[in-house]
């Protein structure tokens, strides 16, 4: 398969994903949009396991593997965190990240 | 190979499963009106594992290399289950009381046996798939641990907090790792860095991939998460993340560096040499100021998680066995310390510094086991502490990073002012209204003696440090 994708393209796309993530990891005011940051980074991770698997190291298929465990795994983290937050909206009616104060220095 | 060796090489780990399945099939069958009957068992089990896995075993690989074992990682999995099985004493009664009557007491085991075969497979891992999957394994639950407290308020953002910063690290040391494979095109631990072109790329892959680690260990500056957490957490799970958590993270970040990654060892030891600096003073400087107990030994142990980073830089068999011997004092020593905040707690409910104040006159043997592990954190001589610091430093002079321990020996200076604040307020001061008596029940009490007798014993006992030595010379050669 050649499509004419260069393995640079994807490193590139997947950086603007990972900081994409950082910032929105820092400044959304949802703790929901605050897990799906979160996502974009560990996507972005997936995706470059799984490109650089095919279109460098063709010989095996560790990357993609790696690729597979990562979306099992992070599957597993949104349902502890879902789970967490939606305890803390029964407790305190609000998922916003800058009301949780409660823990500070 | 025959299937006898495949079920030796992993025995903690077949253990730990049946174990949790054997629990797990006592869950279903009782009623919750008799959960508190799965206490005595999960810690009867556990206390039979322990003490199997201090048995010498084999070294070994299984399943193409991904697994691999040998004396040394089978030491630190039972330093680990040490740990383990004292916290599991220390929770007793708290279990009893607070989970059991809920029904809850058996999610608690489970979980906490989940995290530690994970933290097995971590140790044990021989390519980066293994080593992924192990770390979430044993951060994932944790966190589920630390929300325990569904009506609490505290423990649930602790939980939050936790999740999402846990997150955030596995993400950034997931994409460090496929920058590594971008270079290298290989996971296996065994010939990872045969291809090392560009070398550019590699550093900044091993850049993000140490950051996720250093969140494990609370390095600063990944450390914030400790303190809240900490602080929120129920007090079984604190030492948990305190003491298992950072010993497991500690020991795969020891055998990456120095077996996996010794190519790299200028970028690395650069690069723990600032992070050790700044996790001592800032763990220091901001221990000064707590009056929270959880709290304070937080960041104790961030500002500990410093002096550690000394002898993973002194590197070789000398400082990869001065790690291995300070964590297992350190084990001792912090889980003394949070035992006598879980005995108050439990008791009185109270857990700020000002509460502590004359604890001496109504309870004089608990305020003696808080000032012995209080000793043994600020290294002070006759206490395993103090020979656990000193062959860290001895390691780091050894290598000829003067300036560091120096540094080091400053800290040490400044962490004998706050480590000496509660006992002078348990011992010298005097309280209007002082604590009651505590009668602490047998578990708490076994766990306790157990934990003083590590403080006194260990740092006497010198074959053990040269065991520790034999078995790291073994394995780096």
């Amino acid at each position: 398969m050649d499509s004419g994708i260069q393995i640079s393209d994807i490193l590139i796309v997947t950086a603007i994903m990972f900081f994409i993530g950082v910032y929105g990891f820092v400044t959304r005011k949802n703790l929901i949009a605050v897990m799906m940051a979160l996502e974009l980074i560990i996507n972005a991770a997936a995706i470059n396991f799984i490109m650089i698997n095919k279109l460098v190291f063709k010989t095996n298929l560790h990357g993609v593997f790696f690729g597979l465990f990562i979306i099992a795994v992070a599957a597993v983290e949104v349902a502890i965190g879902l789970v967490i937050i939606l305890n803390l909206y029964r407790l305190r009616d609000s998922i916003d990240p800058e009301e949780i104060t409660t823990l500070k220095h | 190979m025959t299937w006898i060796d495949t079920i030796t090489l992993m025995r903690n780990e077949w253990s730990i499963l049946i174990i949790f399945l054997l629990l797990l099939a006592t869950e279903i069958l009782l009623d919750d009106r008799r959960q508190h009957q799965l206490i005595p068992l999960a810690i009867g089990l556990f206390a039979v594992h322990t003490i199997g896995s201090f048995f010498p075993g084999k070294a070994g690989e299984l399943f193409g290399g991904m697994y691999r074992t040998n004396d040394l990682l089978h030491f630190m999995k039972a330093i680990l289950n040490t740990a383990v099985l004292i916290i599991l004493f220390q929770s007793y009664h708290w279990v009893k009381t607070e989970l059991a009557p809920h029904g809850r007491a058996g999610a608690f085991y489970l979980l906490l046996f989940a995290v530690l075969s994970g933290m097995y497979f971590l140790i044990s891992s021989g390519d980066f798939i293994m080593f992924f999957i192990g770390f979430e394994l044993s951060t994932l639950p944790v966190a589920a641990l630390t929300a325990f407290h569904l009506k609490e308020i505290r423990s649930t953002e602790a939980g939050i907090k936790l999740i999402l910063l846990a997150g955030l690290a596995s993400g950034i040391m997931l994409y460090g790792i496929s920058l590594m494979y971008a270079v290298t095109g290989n996971l296996y631990f065994a010939d990872f860095l045969v291809n090392t072109d560009h070398e550019t790329l590699l550093i900044f892959g091993l850049v993000l991939f140490l950051s996720g680690l250093a969140f494990k260990i609370s390095l600063v500056p990944f450390h914030f998460w400790a303190p809240d957490v900490y602080e929120g957490a129920p007090i079984a799970v604190t030492s948990f993340l305190s003491v298992v958590s950072k010993a497991a993270a500690v020991f795969i970040l020891l055998i990456l560096l120095l077996s996996v990654l010794p190519e790299l060892s200028e970028i690395w030891k650069m690069i723990l040499y600032i992070l050790s600096v700044l996790t001592m003073t800032v763990g220091n400087l901001f221990a000064l100021r707590q009056t929270n107990m959880k709290r304070f030994l937080a960041f104790s142990s961030i500002a500990q998680a410093g002096f550690i980073l000394l002898g993973i830089l002194a590197s070789e068999a000398v400082g990869a066995s001065t790690v291995v011997y300070f964590i297992l004092i350190y084990v001792f020593t912090n889980l003394a310390a949070f035992g006598v905040v879980q005995a108050i707690k439990d008791a009185t409910g109270k857990e700020e510094m000002v509460d502590y104040t004359g604890l001496y006159r109504t309870n004089p043997r608990l305020s003696l086991v808080m000032v012995l592990a209080l000793f043994s954190l600020a290294g002070i001589p006759p206490m395993a502490g103090f020979f656990g610091k000193f062959f860290l430093f001895l390691a780091a002079a050894g290598k000829g990073y003067y300036t560091l321990v120096l540094i080091a020996v400053i800290n040490v200076t400044i962490s004998l002012y706050y480590y000496l604040l509660p006992v002078r307020a348990m011992l010298l001061r005097t309280s209007d209204a002082p604590l009651a008596h505590i009668r602490s029940g047998s578990m708490m009490r076994i766990g306790l003696i157990l934990c003083v007798v590590g403080i006194l014993i260990l740092g006497m006992y010198s074959p053990l440090y040269d065991y520790i030595l034999s078995l790291t010379n073994e394995w780096l050669q």
